[in-house]
């Protein structure tokens, strides 16, 4: 190549550098600023409208205005502590399975695999599953059976927390050294009892993160709850019949005709993101710190 | 058994001979150090305890191919009656109105169902958002793992896993009461204006809704899980590679392409279909924002619906047991489509982070 | 007190290597044993086949006779209840993290559901007191973590650990190797006094230290007992010549 040739092909290499890094920086910034305009929007209406009555009112009825949320707040507390008790002790057997007992076998790759699938299925199908399994099912002396309650939606959201409590317990095990097993056993201490009260305990603090992350993930979920907790405009508890929770509520208000409404909208997502975000704050400290630092 | 052995035995190397059996000796030892060995002797090997662990905990396990199986059987059986009424046509062909010789694609009054418009929303608004999401992301990629000064990265990282965690309905309520009349005012009019001759843009529906505003939501949806998985196959790239590029001469953005994206464009190619896979499924948000009109459109500005919408929308209120095994077996299409997607996803990205633990996303 | 070890045409594998073979020795009781040896000559592996950690490894596998005091561990126990018996301290120390010291040394004890907290109490205090660590963690037992010590403490700890469990035989494998000399030689002078409690085999690189604390010393080379004698006839006049090269160190 001539000089001159050489030294327009340096200008133009150049100058698509510095392109690229504008581009780069300004794919960044228009990322960061819908998650800063959404959180500004939340605060701006979701605030205001936090007062007394959002807390201890359940909606107004049908056609007025006012109202508040609280049967939906007590709601998704029922709804997600029925799936944590389904989801959390199955999801952890299951990951204990996968790092104490199948560590290497074809077994574990497939359940470790399809769980990271299962992880992937749309929320919207775990809620047609649980409906086609507990609300469409009638058997005659099963009375919880056959209509829509909270139970559905509970095994809904649980059955969602399964994999995702699974895959991370399995990698806060696999972190806790091989050399604390040994130590357990070489005192005769039983497998179970080692696997238990030494290597699960010694992960416990990631193990917890792992469910606090389902928990988060699920506690924001509309979709499975449609039509399986359906949703209840009076306070309701029982696991027997549709419940009201968070998120369902929020939906409704969106589409109401009335101002003060679709402020409370506002105001419950600010209720949920406010919960997410201290989980997630929660979870990134932990797991800062290390899974192996002792808590005494 | 002598138990009257003195207290203390004097032991000289070598010249001991081999101590009295176990059992004398363990006479002669102290109280308490006897009370612990007989405790632990009489402990037993609790091999039926442990048997049923291993198996408790294999149970656990085996459950999530019990998932599986139950969402598969659950979906299969209970769409057998709009099976039986249609077959494979319900994918691909409608009922046309007799009148007006339009496709009449959902009619639940009639009893006549078909997949097709919400096979056509479900591509399109996936499409336009991984149009809009995968440079963005991969945009951002490249930023915090080659640009980004230090102090900035773990912030910036930490906003990026926010995204993630906010809820789709969250995303929708914004999506209706900003995105919407966001479009409704400026950017669809603009669209029409400059981008009306291809025929993709029209001005028919003034709402503001429809599958570029569904497509948009997603984008922004999808866009974290793209691009904090494509961080992850470009901090796999070794240095080495980096440095080598670099020593021939490369500019920043060359050493780039050639030496980060060359080697991780396997991973990245599996985030993307990540986060398409994600964008199908995605109800809520979708379903706020997308006009729910069961209909075709060619226009991106035009009304429309999604497989998971639809589902969302009608099935708690679904007029007949036709009506909902339609809907049922949409969502066996669509739990079919994503599994497909997901597992071909994760394939890919395992192929390329062989031995790294995933994040949990 | 202790008790002999008697081990008869010991084989063991790892999946298909051979890593020991037709191993025939005899340890006396309250006495101390040094295995010495080049790397990978299959000592450790030796050590762990007397108290059946060799088996934790799933592709492990062993034939042969043990025979701790008038117990032949493989036929007629299983492994938890004989390692209840036959305690080990391991190479790196290895005290549970989340534990106190307390608790750490109570949980060979605790795990195995002994629950007399008063008589935990005096076993504690007197294994920590039988590992020479007593006085120095004697006020902080419930405060601070087992991961908290120095390494020469924490390996102290360990033995406490394994002492709490009254065994019958000791295995220390490489006990001392990840050490600074101080701690060294404290947990070397603990062996001594230990040998008139417990049998003691200690597997070692440092043939000083063999000479140091053991009566009798095996040397191993290449999955094969080479030759056991007294310490002082392996360490001044060998009978094999292989031996005699490994001492001088021409290998290893």
């Amino acid at each position: 190549m001539s000089t001159g040739a050489l030294q327009l092909r340096s200008r133009f290499r150049a100058v698509t550098d510095h392109t690229v890094t504008v581009l780069a920086v300004v794919a960044t910034i228009l990322v960061i600023v819908p998650l800063a305009v959404i959180f500004a929007e939340l605060i701006y209406k979701g605030v205001s409208s936090l007062n007394w009555d959002f807390f201890t009112k359940v909606p107004a009825p049908e056609g007025e205005s006012g109202g508040g949320m609280a049967n939906a707040i007590v709601g998704s507390a029922v709804l997600l502590g029925l799936a944590s008790v389904i989801g959390i002790p199955i999801g952890i057997g299951s990951g204990v399975y996968l790092a104490e007992f199948g560590r290497g076998t074809k077994l574990a790759n497939a359940v470790r695999f399809t769980a990271d699938v299962l992880n992937g299925v749309p929320s919207i199908v775990m809620g047609v599953t649980a409906y086609a399994l507990i609300v469409a099912t009638h058997v005659s002396f099963l009375p919880f059976l056959g209509h829509f309650s909270a139970l559905s939606g509970g095994v809904a959201l649980g059955i969602m927390m399964i994999p995702t409590v699974c895959r991370s317990t399995e990698e806060m095990l696999l972190m806790v050294p091989h050399a604390v097993r040994e130590a357990a056993l070489g005192l005769g201490v039983p497998n179970w009892r080692s696997v238990l009260s030494i290597t699960v305990r010694t992960a416990s603090p990631g193990i917890i993160t792992g469910c606090m992350l389902a928990f988060a993930r699920v506690a924001g979920e509309t979709a499975p709850l449609l039509f399986t907790a359906l949703g209840n405009q009076f306070w309701s508890t029982s696991l027997n019949e549709p419940i009201a929770a968070l998120p369902l509520q929020i939906f409704n208000y969106a589409s109401s005709p009335y101002e003060d409404q679709r402020r409370m909208a506002w105001a419950g997502a600010l209720v949920l993101i406010v919960l997410i975000v201290l989980a997630v704050s929660l979870v990134r400290y932990v797991t800062s710190r290390g899974v192996l630092k002792g808590n005494s | 058994m002598d138990s009257t052995l003195p207290e203390i035995r004097i032991h000289h190397p070598q010249t001991e001979p081999d101590p009295e059996p176990e059992s004398a000796v363990a006479a002669a030892a102290a109280p308490e150090h006897s009370a612990i060995r007989r405790y632990l002797l009489a402990r037993g090997n609790s091999a039926v305890a442990d048997r049923l662990f291993k198996v408790l905990m294999l149970l656990c396990a085996l459950s999530i191919f019990v998932i599986v199986a139950l969402i598969a059987y659950q979906l299969i059986d209970k769409s057998q009656l709009n099976w039986a009424q249609s077959g494979l046509k319900f994918f691909y062909t409608a009922v046309k109105n007799p009148v007006t010789g339009q496709p009449q694609y959902w009619d639940p009054v009639n009893g006549n169902f078909s997949a097709i418009p919400f096979i056509y929303g479900t591509l399109v608004s996936s499409f336009l958002s991984l149009l809009f999401a995968v440079p963005l992301a991969i945009g951002v990629a490249i930023f915090l793992t080659e640009m980004c000064p230090r102090f900035l990265r773990g912030p910036l990282a930490f906003l990026t896993e926010l995204l993630a965690a906010i809820p789709s309905i969250i995303y929708g309520l914004w999506a209706i009461f900003v995105l919407v009349p966001l479009l409704r005012e400026y950017v669809n009019p603009a669209l029409v204006k400059t981008l009306g001759w291809t025929g993709l843009f029209t001005d028919d529906n003034p709402t503001g809704l429809g599958y570029m505003a569904a497509g948009i939501i997603l984008a922004i949806m999808i866009l974290p899980i793209i691009s904090s998985l494509t961080r992850e196959v470009m901090t796999a790239v070794p240095h080495s590679q980096r440095e080598a590029v670099l020593a021939l001469g490369a500019t920043r953005w060359e050493m780039i392409r050639m030496g980060v994206l060359r080697n991780a464009r396997i991973g990245i190619v599996g985030a993307v279909i990540l986060g398409l896979g994600r964008a199908l499924g995605e109800t809520m948000a979708v379903t706020m924002v997308i006009g729910n009109t069961p209909e075709v459109h060619r226009s991106l500005l035009a009304n429309g619906a999604s497989m998971a919408s639809v589902i969302a929308n009608e099935f708690a209120e679904a007029t007949s047991d036709l009506h909902r095994s339609a809907l049922v077996e949409i969502g066996l299409a669509l739990f079919v489509v994503t599994i497909i997607v997901n597992a071909i996803a994760q394939l890919l990205v395992w192929a390329v982070t062989r031995g790294t633990p995933s994040q949990a996303h | 007190m202790g008790v002999s070890i008697e081990v008869i045409n010991l084989n063991a594998w790892y999946g298909t290597n051979h890593s020991l073979q037709d191993i025939n020795l005899k340890m006396p009781g309250n006495h101390a044993t040094a295995l010495i040896g080049p790397s990978g000559c299959g000592k450790s592996t030796f050590v762990r086949c007397l108290n059946r950690m060799h088996e934790t490894n799933p592709i492990a596998r062993a034939t042969g006779t043990v025979r701790i005091g008038d117990l032949d561990i493989y036929a007629d126990a299983k492994p938890v209840e004989i390692r209840r018996r036959v305690g080990m301290v391991f190479q790196r120390p290895n005290p549970f993290p989340t534990m106190s010291i307390y608790d750490n040394v109570a949980a060979g004890l605790k795990l195995n559901g002994y629950s007399d907290h008063k008589h935990l109490d005096e076993i504690v205090e007197k294994s920590l007191k039988n590992s020479a660590l007593w006085d120095e963690v004697k006020d902080d037992l419930r405060k601070k973590s087992g991961a908290s010590l120095s390494g020469g403490q924490q390996q102290r700890l360990c033995i406490a650990r394994a002492l709490a469990v009254d065994p019958e035989v000791l295995l220390m494998d490489e006990p001392c190797s990840a050490l600074d000399p101080v701690s060294t030689s404290k947990i070397e002078d603990l062996i001594f006094q230990l040998k008139s409690q417990y049998t003691i085999v200690i597997v070692t690189h440092n043939m000083q230290q063999a000479a140091r604390v053991a009566e009798n010393t095996g040397f191993f080379l290449n999955g094969r007992m080479v030759e056991f004698d007294a310490t002082h006839k392996i360490f001044t006049n060998p009978s094999d010549k292989r031996t005699e090269d490994y001492i001088t160190g021409r290998f290893g």
